[in-house]
């Protein structure tokens, strides 16, 4: 086991719980679908004409995804100082942040989903497209980094 | 009822913020080493996510008439269709080139790991290529 672990689980296992317990929480009170990739869509709805931003599903939902996206930063914030333990900087080349954001932010939307749409909110609402997708981005994902690590990059 | 939903997300975005941060989920180094099969605490986070979230999906709408705050509990089904997979491909290269996704960017800049917000506008560049250039159905 320990050496699937080399970090332990428990921070794995109740962080996992607690982000279960928010989308949990944000359904229970609101009724809402909180997956994360559909206010980088949204939120263009306030800035660009174009027909795609101006459906009426992202102007109806851009205001509530923001108030989430606040609440995600404001959470990172009281991580911070809850644990103490200073702020962290990933050594991630900026070329590749920039990049695989790109990919990440094109991908995600024309899948309808991310890791929390798809892989949180898509499986807990038995989704068999969620699943396929989950599995997909798995596959592309673990080929991408090995790739990566293979030709030396970071 | 508006100013009250408002105030339910950004509670459950705080929520989640901090699971991503604490689970380390914020820093792209820890997802890039679960995609090289170094540590794989990452299906822990996504389990334990998806098991709590699967009870809550499937018990509420049964327990209860409508949500505490709201008018209907909302349905958002993923379609089957070669843009969802497409799309799920093209992500995970991202996801392997830079270990990041789209919660734990914003939440990672709130616990001070600021060079995701690189990634951040790398995200909003592609959503808006997808919904300028790829918006048909």
């Amino acid at each position: 086991m320990g050496q699937f672990f080399p970090n332990g689980i428990a921070h794995y296992l109740a962080g996992g719980l607690i982000i279960g317990a928010a989308v949990g929480l944000l359904f229970i009170t609101t009724g809402l679908v909180g997956g994360m990739s559909t206010l980088y869509s949204s939120t263009w709805s306030y800035f660009s004409k174009q027909p795609f931003f101006q459906q009426a599903n992202l102007i109806n939902s851009r205001q509530w995804r923001l108030a989430y996206a606040a609440g995600l930063l404001l959470g990172g914030v009281i991580w911070l100082a809850w644990s103490g333990s200073g702020a962290w900087q990933t050594g991630v080349p900026v070329w590749q942040l920039v990049l695989g954001g790109f990919l990440i932010g094109f991908g995600a939307r024309l899948s309808n989903g991310c890791t929390s749409g798809h892989g949180i909110c898509g499986l807990a609402s038995l989704q068999l497209p969620s699943l396929l997708a989950v599995l997909t981005f798995l596959a592309t994902g673990i080929a991408t980094a090995h790739l990566v690590a293979w030709i030396g990059g970071y | 009822m508006k100013t009250t939903q408002l105030f339910w997300a950004l509670v459950a975005g705080a929520l989640f913020g901090f699971g991503l941060s604490l689970s380390a989920m914020v820093r792209p180094e820890v997802v890039l080493s679960f995609l090289r099969f170094k540590d794989l605490g990452l299906l822990l986070v996504l389990g334990g996510a998806a098991t709590v979230a699967l009870l809550a999906y499937q018990l509420a709408p049964r327990l209860l008439d409508k949500p505490f705050f709201g008018q209907a509990f909302v349905k958002h089904p993923s379609s089957l269709n070669v843009r969802t997979i497409i799309g799920a491909a093209i992500f995970g290269i991202g996801w392997g080139l830079c270990g990041v996704c789209p919660g734990p960017a914003i939440a990672g800049l709130g616990s001070g790991n600021w060079p995701l917000l690189a990634a951040v506008l790398g995200i909003f560049a592609g959503a808006w290529v997808q919904g300028r250039f790829f918006f048909g159905r």
